[in-house]
């Protein structure tokens, strides 16, 4: 009953450093998203909401490029932007992370399922359409 | 109403759906899309979008305490995550073929499915009899503490846990949720594995999932960064609230008060996607 199965030491540690890598990368997009939102209030803050009719984005704000690109010269809104494609960026992360954690253990099967995780995130935020 | 004022209003909310969210498993975004477009007029594009976004910091900022309490099963979560990430990417691409009304429709139906799902009694432990081939193949196995000691298991149906993940996938995709309902199920109720286990895991893999459909909301213009900001920060502080003291709470009692809400929200979304008044 107390056997360990199929949970290795390193395992442990792997998903302890995840653990820890997330909730970094969650605390520095808060900051950011917070910092943009506080100068965003500040200017608009007195301005009527508009969401109820849906235009779409300006195009800046739809790449990870674009956001990167736009920050120096940007408005609130880009920095705020900025914050949440760090977010976004977490999970993809932590699977990047999950590949090498698997390498380190041997266990080649996991090294594969993984990269096609991989794959998929990396698509889906470089390469569709 | 002006632009400070509602941004105020959504944390709040965003606040009580992100402790809600992580208590039972079912990740924040389940009722952050209805709120958004119920109480505050979002068009729904907009709210998935800011969902989607909620969604990954609930996951992420809740991971570390998972796997603190020695819970998630990251073989499981990964493996799975291979049809929750297809699903995902083929969700997110069908939502642009799909009008808003069709979309509240949808929502409310799954959320009367996750009201159902989570309303019924079910029994905490699965212990293992005899071995799976393919689970011991696939490593999809484990220990997780219980009282003094570790109780073992190990995953049944692996093929029809990765049929309905695929399914959990396009629903996040389509409605940004996290689907993580359909994730509990096809862990708990269809591979058999604990309900700690599997609502700790599906959080772990609720972030990744979301993350496969962000990226297409993002390109495609669907997430707005003041209305994304509150909603985030909302979700993310009250899912890192409640992430600190579930192994404390009753499961039961507060999936019996969830469902409720979801219930009211499932029928509003419902009568306002059939008489296209959202």
């Amino acid at each position: 009953m107390t056997k360990p199965l199929g949970k290795t030491w390193s395992d442990e540690r792997m998903q302890r450093l995840i653990g820890n890598l997330l909730r970094w990368g969650v605390l520095l997009s808060a900051a950011v998203v917070l910092c943009g939102g506080a100068v965003y209030l500040s200017r608009y803050g007195s301005t009527r909401p508009d969401y109820a009719v849906f235009r779409g984005e300006p195009a800046e704000l739809h790449t990870p490029a674009g956001i990167v690109n736009g920050v120096f010269h940007g408005s609130s809104r880009i920095w705020i932007q900025l914050g949440l494609l760090i977010l976004i960026a977490t999970p993809i992360a932590r699977v990047a992370f999950s590949i090498f954690g698997f390498l380190l253990e041997g266990d080649l099967l996991y090294v594969g399922v993984t990269l096609l995780v991989f794959g998929v995130l990396v698509f889906s935020l470089f390469a569709s359409h | 109403m002006n632009v400070l004022t509602m941004t105020i209003l959504i944390f709040a909310c965003s606040l009580v759906a992100g402790l809600l969210g992580s208590l039972t498993g079912l990740g924040g975004g389940v009722i952050i899309v209805p709120v958004l477009a119920l109480l505050f007029g979002v068009n729904i594009r907009y709210a998935v979008g800011a969902s989607l976004v909620s969604v990954i910091a609930t996951s992420s900022g809740a991971a570390a305490a998972y796997v603190r309490e020695g819970f998630s099963n990251i073989r499981i979560g990964m493996f799975l995550e291979m049809a929750t990430t297809a699903g995902a990417v083929s969700g997110a691409l069908l939502a642009a073929h799909i009008s808003p009304s069709a979309i509240a429709v949808i929502f409310g139906v799954m959320l009367l499915a996750s009201a159902y799902l989570s309303s019924r009694p079910q029994p905490e432990l699965f212990p293992p009899t005899g071995t799976n081939r393919l689970a011991e193949r696939l490593k999809m196995k484990g220990t997780y503490p219980v009282g003094q000691g570790q109780q073992e298991y190990e995953a049944r149906a692996i093929p029809f846990g990765v049929g309905v993940s695929y399914l959990a996938g396009i629903m996040s995709g389509l409605l940004g949720i996290g689907g993580g309902a359909l994730k509990v199920l096809a862990m708990d109720q269809v591979m058999r594995i604990p309900f700690k286990v599997s609502t700790a895991t599906s959080n772990f893999m609720i972030g990744v999932t979301a993350a496969a459909s962000a990226g297409i909301y993002l390109r495609r213009g669907y997430i707005d960064p003041a209305l994304a900001m509150p909603v985030m920060l909302g979700v993310l502080f009250g899912s890192m609230t409640g992430s600190r003291i579930l192994p404390g709470a009753g499961t039961r009692a507060l999936r019996i008060i969830f469902s409720v809400v979801i219930l009211v929200l499932a029928f509003e979304m419902i009568y306002k996607g059939v008489t296209g008044s959202l």
